[in-house]
């Protein structure tokens, strides 16, 4: 697959001019950027997050983030959980108040999470390894994000 | 007895998870792969360990950190600290903080820079080339829409290459992957010596 194919660029409209030759210089990133992609968002072992929920997640932060390409091709992937994906929904008549709340306090006020809002979970009965799951879901999210709106002011193109 | 370090220092904390990490005894074969445990290196960290719980993603995030951190070429790896720094600094890691201001320190031979950042934060008297970076990851960071065309039009202005300005973005947004790892799933910690 070419670089240009990945989701990172295909979002951020990158495929030839002067940003293109300098994500060339960086194809073995950007080829590990789509193998993280696709460790968060279609693992092999989801544990309690199914790839239709961490697909309205990651489309959720796209769009509170100000990426509607990046949120619409993570949408498409929603499925049944579509409804979590809008980040003016709170996940409660879903059962997924928790989580959704969680999610949005790492992604966006992370320097405000304190040990709580970990013990909070656990109180649920989210097992410890899919507490690190869902943080490695909201965490590259955060990164992709970042990667997607810089390469576009890059560009010199607004979202 | 240990106190959860609350103010930016270049001396590394120890961290303390907030979960409990894998126990290397009951890992399973992919997860010793993805921790590179060997005969003669057993020492794994505890925040390995509890990345460890994902597997797949531990998997593929080190030859990507190592990769944005380190590959030849483009930005000085000094200014990619500096990058991963302002990230740190808007999520308040002070981990992630104190290991890269610490790095930079190193990679310069001088800790001017990275004092005055955490003496003085976003006000810190800065070169124009490390100011342009600094502001420029301190705003992607804060939100991805809070860097605006005049960020990007500064960057230019200090000199920075292309190439440099995507290592830049690279290294800032790594880190609003790490310190929402390192920063939610743990506490910076120093051991306190009984008087």
């Amino acid at each position: 697959m070419s670089i240009f194919d990945s989701t990172t660029l295909k979002a951020a409209g990158i495929a030839q001019g002067p940003v293109a030759a300098a994500a060339e210089t960086r194809t073995k990133i950007i080829e590990a950027t789509q193998a993280a992609e696709d460790a968060v968002l279609s693992p092999r072992d989801p544990g309690a997050f199914p790839h239709d929920l961490r697909a309205a997640l990651a489309a959720r932060l796209a769009t509170a983030g100000g990426e509607p390409a990046l949120a619409e091709r993570y949408l498409d992937k929603a499925g049944a959980m579509v409804a979590l994906a809008d980040p003016a929904r709170d996940g409660v008549a879903e059962g997924f108040g928790t989580v959704v709340a969680f999610f949005d306090k790492a992604a966006n006020r992370t320097r405000d999470i304190a040990a709580e809002d970990i013990s909070s979970l656990q109180a649920e009965g989210i097992a410890d390894a899919d507490i690190v799951r869902l943080c490695e879901l909201c965490a590259f999210m955060a990164y992709q994000l970042r990667v997607v709106a810089g390469l576009r002011l890059m560009k010199g193109e607004a979202a | 007895m240990s106190r959860i370090v609350h103010k930016f220092t270049r001396k590394v904390p120890h961290w303390q998870p907030r979960v409990t990490p894998v126990d290397l005894q009951e890992a399973t074969e992919e997860q010793l792969d993805a921790l590179q445990v060997t005969p003669s290196n057993t020492k794994v960290s505890d925040y390995v360990l509890t990345l460890a719980h994902d597997v797949e993603s531990l998997k593929v995030r080190s030859p990507l950190f190592n990769a944005i951190m380190y590959d030849p070429g483009g930005m000085s790896r000094a200014e990619r600290e500096l990058g991963a720094i302002g990230a740190s600094m808007v999520n308040r890691c002070i981990y992630c903080a104190a290991v890269h201001a610490d790095r930079h320190a190193k990679l310069e031979k001088d800790t001017a820079v990275t004092d005055e950042l955490f003496a003085k934060g976003e006000k810190a008297d800065l070169s124009p080339r490390n100011r342009a970076i600094f502001d420029f990851a301190r705003k992607l960071s804060e939100s991805p829409v809070d860097a605006a065309p005049e960020d990007m039009a500064k960057l230019r202005e200090a000199g920075l290459s292309d190439e440099e300005i995507l290592d830049l973005i690279l290294s800032a947004a790594l880190f609003g992957w790490a310190n929402r790892l390192m920063h939610v799933l743990g506490d910076p910690v120093r051991q306190e010596v009984p008087a």
